[in-house]
């Protein structure tokens, strides 16, 4: 802190005094500024002027306080941290998947003979909350959002998360209630879900969701209906091992092309 | 009173806050932007252009959005033509989209500082921030009501609320003065000019007569080229009593634009 201005000079600055130059002025202004004691002297010095200024200030801030808005009530901070975290539309397309585990529990519940049908939706189950979370015909701002330095990459991983902080909890207590191996729902559940967002960098996450469910349904969940058997990549044994491989690879070949993902048609 | 940072006082390192040569945009499959050379400074400049002209195209090179298919982009100094990261860039830049979309039950507040969130600004900056941007615009005494009951005036004052909430160094607003009645455009024009100040400001329009009310600067495009780069006078000059339009301006705006169209450059 510089030192404190010489009570003459204070008094001459409240006056107003010409005689005072530019740089004496801004010297005791820019002190005035960081001590309190001497702010307080200056009120000692001040002319009948700059009283009568102040009270007319301080009259006119009462009559704004009273005629203006009522003070915002402090927003609940869950409430702030939802809005940044969730993307409006992801609640109906997590409570519909939601559902689809709930009907494969009890189908296996129902069928205990048939092969686990909650072991053949884990894979798919993230897909389409994913999709809709990173989506320009889901989300209205999104031609605002796509400018912001905080678009890109980090923001889908954000989103994702979210999508598998609901989804995962589900499988776990799914995978518990049928007794079904929890390494073999949530590997592949994490391998669906870096993936589509990895081929999603070259066709669009949205596509790229529909493809890889597409393709799980066609080469896995159909033949597995036919024959009554689980396939090799659902097995225990090596298949969670791989499949954790593949969701260390997809998402390590995202990360390198973070670019991708940086514009208004990025993933989309 | 704002606190200014370190970062707003450094001086800047670059001739130009906006720098294109030969930029090429694509817009689906069609060069909307091509082979354009432009260079602005802080100040207000008007981008006036018929429909189709690749004014929405260009402004959407320039707040980043859109990858250039050719030639060179530097906003503040930073390259954002490639591959780079944008980061540093777009914490300086302000955008107003053409369509600018919403989420109806946020207030207006809470989308201005979501807004300056997604800006990365210091945490503790963004309810003064918010408050401030929403002042600007006038939008005081609907700060807390929901958006899905804005009339479309208010809506386009929040959508410019948004893009200024951070002090953007280079401000880009399409088709602003959409939906703002004459006593609110006189009000946009001051804002304009105080923000232009200390940041470069870039409107684009289909109203000739803002541009010349409000820009220092008038740039004209066509078929994705700059055509007309000057001021206000200058356009007006281009004018002859034989050119199309009900004012000075807009003569001077026909007269270039159909100079353009036969093939010469102004
Ligand atoms: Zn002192």
């Amino acid at each position: 802190m510089s030192t404190h201005p010489e009570p003459t000079v204070l008094a001459r600055y409240a006056e107003g005094d010409p005689g005072l130059d530019d740089a004496a002025v801004w010297t005791v202004e820019s002190h005035l500024e960081t001590c309190p004691d001497c702010r307080a002297r200056l009120t000692g010095h001040l002319t009948g002027d700059t009283r009568a200024l102040l009270e007319t200030v301080a009259a006119g801030i009462d009559r704004g306080i009273v005629a203006g808005p009522a003070p915002v009530r402090n927003p609940r901070a869950w409430s702030v941290t939802g809005r940044r975290w969730f993307t409006v539309t992801l609640a109906p397309w997590l409570i519909m998947t939601a559902a689809m585990i709930g009907c494969a529990v009890l189908m296996n519940v129902l069928e205990p003979q048939m092969p686990s049908l909650v072991l053949l939706l884990a894979p798919v189950a993230p897909l389409p909350g994913v999709a809709v979370a990173w989506s320009r015909r889901t989300d209205p701002a999104w031609e605002l959002i796509a400018a912001t330095p905080a678009a890109g990459l980090a923001m889908l991983l954000r989103r994702t998360a979210v999508v598998l902080a609901v989804i995962m909890p589900l499988l776990v207590l799914a995978g518990a209630y049928t007794g079904t191996s929890i390494a073999l729902l949530l590997a592949p559940c994490l391998a669906f879900t870096a993936s589509s967002i990895a081929l999603g960098a070259l066709i669009g996450v949205h596509r790229a969701a529909f493809v890889l469910a597409a393709l799980w349904a066609a080469a896995i969940v159909l033949p597995t209906l036919v024959t009554a058997e689980l396939p090799v990549v659902l097995q225990s044994g090596a298949a969670p091992a791989g499949w954790t491989l593949v969701a260390a690879v997809t998402t390590g070949f995202a990360v390198a092309r973070a670019d991708l993902f940086r514009r208004l048609t990025s993933g989309n | 009173m704002r606190t200014i940072s370190a970062a707003e006082t450094a001086p800047a390192t670059y001739a130009w806050s906006v720098h294109a040569e030969q930029l090429k945009v694509k817009a689906g499959r069609h060069l909307a932007v091509d082979g354009l050379d432009l260079r602005m400074q802080n100040g207000v400049h008007g981008l006036l252009g018929p429909n189709g002209a690749g004014k929405t195209t260009l402004m959407r090179a320039l707040a980043t959005v859109l990858r250039p298919a050719g030639g060179k982009l530097t906003i503040l100094g930073q390259d954002v033509g490639g591959r780079g990261n944008l980061r540093q860039a777009r914490r300086g830049l302000g955008y107003l989209p053409q369509e600018f979309g919403f989420y109806p039950r946020f207030t207006v507040r809470e989308f201005v500082e979501y807004m300056a969130w997604l800006k990365e600004m210091p945490k503790h900056t963004i309810p003064g921030a918010a408050q401030r941007a929403i002042e600007r615009v006038g939008l005081t005494t609907r700060a807390d009501a929901r958006m899905k009951t804005l009339s479309g005036g208010m809506l386009r004052r929040a959508g410019i609320a948004q893009a200024i909430v951070n002090n953007p160094l280079v401000l880009l607003l399409d088709e602003p003065t959409v939906g703002l009645d004459p006593e609110q455009r006189l009000d946009f024009r001051e804002l304009l000019r105080d923000l232009a100040v200390d940041s470069c400001v870039l409107v684009s329009t289909h109203l000739v007569e803002d541009v010349v009310a409000a820009c220092t600067d008038v740039l004209m495009v066509n078929e994705g080229r700059l055509v007309f780069q000057g001021d206000a006078n200058t356009l007006i000059d281009h004018g002859g009593p034989n050119d199309a339009g009900d004012s000075p301006a807009e003569r001077g705006y026909s007269a270039l634009l159909r100079r353009a169209r036969n093939g010469g450059v102004a």
